[in-house]
C-alpha cells in the first residue's frame, strides 16, 4: 500500500496548517491514547501525571509531531529517513508495533476535531496511509 | 458483560442526542470504503463502488450508512444489553455476509472520526475514551457468534 502522487500532495497540502498547531495536535493525540488505550501507559510508567495537563505528554506529544514532520520530509524514503527513530523504538523504548494504529487513530480524531469538513475522506485516506507507512518504518529495526 | 456508569450513560446518550444519523451514517461508511478498499467486497450488490467519487456519490451506499448507523441507536437504548441486542446481526455477518470481524473495529473507527468532524460541542479525551467503551462493546457483540 504505498503512497500515491496524489497522497503525497494531499499530506504536503495540508501538512503546514498541521505544523501550525502541532503543540496542540501532539498533546492532544498522546493524551487520547494514553486514556483510550490503558495499555499503553507502560511506556510511560515512569510519569507521574499522564493527562494532557502534564508537562511530560505536552512535551512528548511536541516530540511525536517533529517526528511526524521529519516522515513528510522524507516521504520518498521514510524507511532510510527514520532509522534512528526506529532503532530507539525498537531497542530502546521496545514499543509493541501494534500500537502505532491506537496513536494513529488518536491523531485522527483530533486532526477531524480541529479540521472538520476540510478533514475529507479523502484527506482521511492520504493520513491514513502516511501514518501506516510511518509506522512501518518505525518498525523496520524490530527483527 | 460490559458494565457503563450513570456517568458513561449520559456521556453516550449526549453524544447520540448531536449524531445526526442521516448525516454521519453515510460519511462513516463512505470513509470506510475509501480509506480500507477491501470492504469494498462486501457491498458488491450497491453498483459501482470503484473509485472515490462513485464511492462517495453511490445513494444506495449512502442508504445503507443510515441503516447502520440506525442500529448503534439500538445499543444506544440498552447499553445493558449490547451483546444480546446484536447477537441476530452478528450470526448474519458471519454466516451469511462473511464480513471479517476486524472490519467492525474499522466501521467503529470511522464513526467516531466522522463524529469528531461534525460534533458542535466538545468530544474531549473523557468523552472520546467512553465513546470507544461503547463501541468496543458493539464491535465485541458483533463478533460474539462467529466461533
Amino acid at each position: 500500500m504505498s503512497l500515491t502522487d496524489n497522497d503525497i500532495a494531499t499530506i504536503k497540502a495540508i501538512w503546514p496548517k498541521i505544523a501550525k498547531v502541532a503543540n496542540e495536535i501532539g498533546p492532544d493525540s498522546l493524551a487520547r491514547m494514553l486514556r483510550i488505550y490503558p495499555q499503553t501507559k507502560i511506556y510511560f510508567s515512569h510519569w507521574s501525571d499522564l493527562s494532557i495537563d502534564s508537562t511530560k505528554v505536552k512535551e512528548h506529544g511536541v516530540v511525536i509531531m517533529k517526528g511526524l514532520s521529519l516522515a513528510v520530509e522524507k516521504i520518498n524514503d521514510m524507511t532510510n529517513g527514520l532509522q534512528d527513530l526506529s532503532q530507539k523504538h525498537a531497542f530502546q523504548m521496545r514499543v509493541d508495533p501494534g500500537n502505532f494504529k491506537l496513536l494513529s487513530q488518536c491523531i485522527h480524531v483530533v486532526l477531524a476535531k480541529r479540521f472538520k469538513a476540510e478533514y475529507t475522506p479523502e484527506v482521511h485516506l492520504a493520513m491514513d496511509k502516511f501514518l501506516s507507512k510511518v509506522a512501518l518504518a518505525l518498525a523496520e529495526k524490530y527483527r | 458483560m460490559v458494565k457503563f456508569t450513570e456517568q458513561e450513560r449520559d456521556i453516550v446518550r449526549a453524544v447520540w442526542e448531536k449524531v445526526d444519523v442521516d448525516e454521519v451514517g453515510p460519511e462513516a461508511l463512505i470513509r470506510v470504503l475509501i480509506t480500507y478498499p477491501w470492504t469494498e467486497r462486501y457491498f458488491g450488490i450497491f453498483g459501482d463502488l470503484f473509485s472515490i467519487s462513485a464511492v462517495s456519490t453511490n445513494a444506495k451506499l449512502a442508504e445503507h450508512g443510515k441503516v447502520v448507523l440506525r442500529s448503534l441507536g439500538r445499543a444506544v437504548e440498552d447499553m445493558d444489553n449490547i451483546k444480546n441486542a446484536y447477537a441476530e446481526l452478528s450470526r448474519l455477518h458471519c454466516e451469511k455476509i462473511h464480513v471479517d470481524p476486524d472490519n467492525f473495529r474499522l466501521l467503529a473507527d470511522c464513526i467516531t472520526i466522522t463524529i469528531a468532524c461534525k460534533l458542535k460541542s466538545t468530544f474531549n479525551s473523557n468523552v472520546q475514551a467512553t465513546w470507544q467503551k461503547f463501541l468496543t462493546a458493539v464491535v465485541e457483540a458483533m463478533t460474539s457468534q462467529y466461533n
